[in-house]
């Protein structure tokens, strides 16, 4: 597998404060990656130091091969970032930024055509001439998007692409980044929407503390984890059993989750057991764990 | 994309930075003329009797060269300085520093750019100066090399004070506690011989005296110091500056963590 994006024992220190620890990560040419962890984790130093807006401490980084350091324009030609913060230059129109943007990368008129198809795609052709002052959040976060694919660059990484943006453009951006890797590009996607990364991502990697935890194939990963989810709903007054309080996950009224270990807790003897402690079972669910609780799983001491 | 000098580049980024200050140019250029033409009214009027600087030079003729100067030396650190700290406070600095644009590419842009309002500037100030004063050039060609080397130096010295700077206040102190003294106390009014001791000697350790001396030459043809030494003092001094911002901006001072 060639690699989009490669860390060997990569670090960060800001003074005291460990950002990222010996970091080693590998995303394939043309994968559909997922970089999760809790805030503080260390994500965005990660990609800072892949599209060169932070030096490391330590280690060594590369985009298709090409050091982020010795061999930075190449790196950063490979590279389209997105970044996280609605970071825009209020002086220019949304297509000027475009031809700017194109043109620190040595491109000129011949992007010209790339340009009207980005700015159709992200249905954006009828604000071209608006400054960035004029346009909604939303817009303001298509720009981004086309300021970072002007350049055509093969590895993508939108950090936080979906924050704060409504359901219709969650879904439009969703459809926009698998026709990008439809297409061929390498996407690495931050996100705390975990329901999209385990819709998006073939493989993820979770940070917590500046370190990975883990780096699976994301079907591989939830099946992996040794939890599975019951709901049930229950009437009667009676106590829950001293031996399945340990398993309970939530309460809510009635509604009482357990989660279950799946090699030693079978479903009966546990509906069997409450039955016994005098409740009466009126619903039944259960559910197999989300990336959310695999990442819970995982990064339990943050949270 | 061939990768030895990005020319196409540094010449968009030098694009978009003269397009930034000329979508503002009431502020970046108007407004310094203005201002420097209500000095020269002023003291047109105040200092009308005082005797001659240089001989056949008036006093307000003595005033043009370093009025023209001081704005060149405030205008180009504000290009740079503003430019930089403002990208940096709204964010989209990022978009300049994820580009495979090098050191010396952003140095040569930024600069560029900074050196271009400052010509602007002192040409809309010696076209309103021609209204008022004999403004004759005697050596072009030493008029010229000072206004390109100063205005390059102070574009560094921006370029330098806006990646150090966090906040506008931080640039405010550096312009005000650094650039405006060293400008106003370097013979724009008068002739550092009429200073006292030890301020006399002290001038000839400000390298701003020597940006007004040299430019006044080019006008007059005779100046405190010799041209030659003003140029080299300058050359001097902008070869320190810029190499000090080189560094900085190939390590990645402050701008990249």
């Amino acid at each position: 597998m060639q690699a989009a994006i490669q860390t060997r024992h990569l670090s960060k220190h800001y003074g005291d404060l460990q950002a990222l620890n010996d970091v080693s990560l590998e995303v394939g040419v043309g994968e559909f990656f997922g970089l999760l962890g809790p805030n503080g984790a260390g994500k965005s130093t990660l990609i800072s130091i892949l599209a060169g807006l932070v030096r490391a401490s330590g280690g060594e980084a590369a985009v298709l091969g090409h050091d982020v350091v010795r061999d930075y324009r190449q790196a950063r030609a490979s590279l389209g970032l997105v970044p996280q913060e609605l970071v825009y230059d209020p002086f220019f129109a949304v297509e000027d930024l475009l031809r700017i943007q194109a043109g620190y990368f040595g491109l000129g008129r011949s992007q010209q055509g790339w340009i009207d198809h980005l700015l159709q795609r992200l249905e954006l052709t009828g604000k071209r001439n608006s400054t960035m002052r004029e346009l909604s959040g939303g817009m303001k976060r298509r720009v981004l998007i086309a300021q970072a694919l002007v350049h055509k660059p093969p590895v993508i990484i939108l950090d936080e692409p979906t924050a704060g943006v409504d359901v219709e453009l969650r879904r439009t951006l969703w459809a926009f980044t698998r026709e990008l890797h439809s297409e061929g590009h390498t996407v690495v996607l931050t996100t705390h929407y975990l329901e999209e990364a385990e819709q998006l991502c073939e493989r993820v990697a979770i940070l917590d503390e500046g370190q990975i935890k883990v780096v699976e194939g994301t079907a591989a990963l939830l099946a992996r984890h040794p939890f599975r989810f019951l709901s049930v709903t229950l009437d009667g007054d009676a106590q829950i059993p001293e031996q399945l309080v340990p398993l309970v996950d939530s309460r809510d009224g009635r509604r009482c989750e357990l989660r279950l270990p799946r090699a030693t807790q079978g479903i009966p003897e546990v509906l069997d057991a409450l039955r016994s402690a005098g409740f009466r079972i009126a619903d039944v669910h259960t559910r197999d764990p989300s990336l959310e609780d695999v990442f819970v799983e995982l990064t339990k001491h943050s949270t | 994309m061939n990768w030895p000098i990005n020319w196409y580049g540094t010449w968009t980024l030098f694009r978009k930075e003269c397009w930034r200050f000329m979508k503002v140019l009431v502020q970046t250029v108007l407004t310094p003329v203005v201002t420097a033409l209500l000095y020269l009214l002023v003291f047109a009027h105040v200092m009308r009797d005082r005797i001659e600087v240089y001989e056949g030079v008036s006093y307000i003729e003595f005033l043009v060269p370093g009025l023209i100067m001081m704005s060149i030396i405030q205008n180009a650190f504000a290009n740079t300085s503003s430019s930089i700290t403002q990208s940096k406070m709204m964010g989209n600095l990022v978009f300049v520093l994820v580009t495979p644009l090098s050191a010396l590419e952003l140095f040569i842009a930024y600069v560029g750019a900074a050196v271009l309002r400052a010509v602007m500037v002192s040409i809309g100030l010696y076209v309103v100066a021609v209204g008022f004063v004999d403004a004759s050039v005697t050596a072009p060609l030493v008029l010229l090399i000072m206004l390109l080397l100063s205005a390059a130096a102070l574009g560094v010295l921006g370029l330098i004070a806006g990646i150090i700077a966090d906040k506008f206040e931080h640039l405010s102190a550096f312009q005000n506690f650094f650039i405006v003294p060293l400008s106003f106390l370097s013979g724009v009014f008068y002739s550092i011989h009429s200073l006292p001791s030890p301020w006399r000697e002290l001038s000839h350790y400000n390298p701003f005296f020597y940006m007004i001396d040299g430019f006044r030459y080019g006008f007059f043809g005779v100046a405190d110091a010799a041209p030659g030494q003003s140029i080299f003092v300058v050359s001097v001094f902008l070869i320190l500056v810029s190499s000090v911002c080189l560094w900085m901006l190939h390590k990645g001072t402050k701008l990249r963590p």
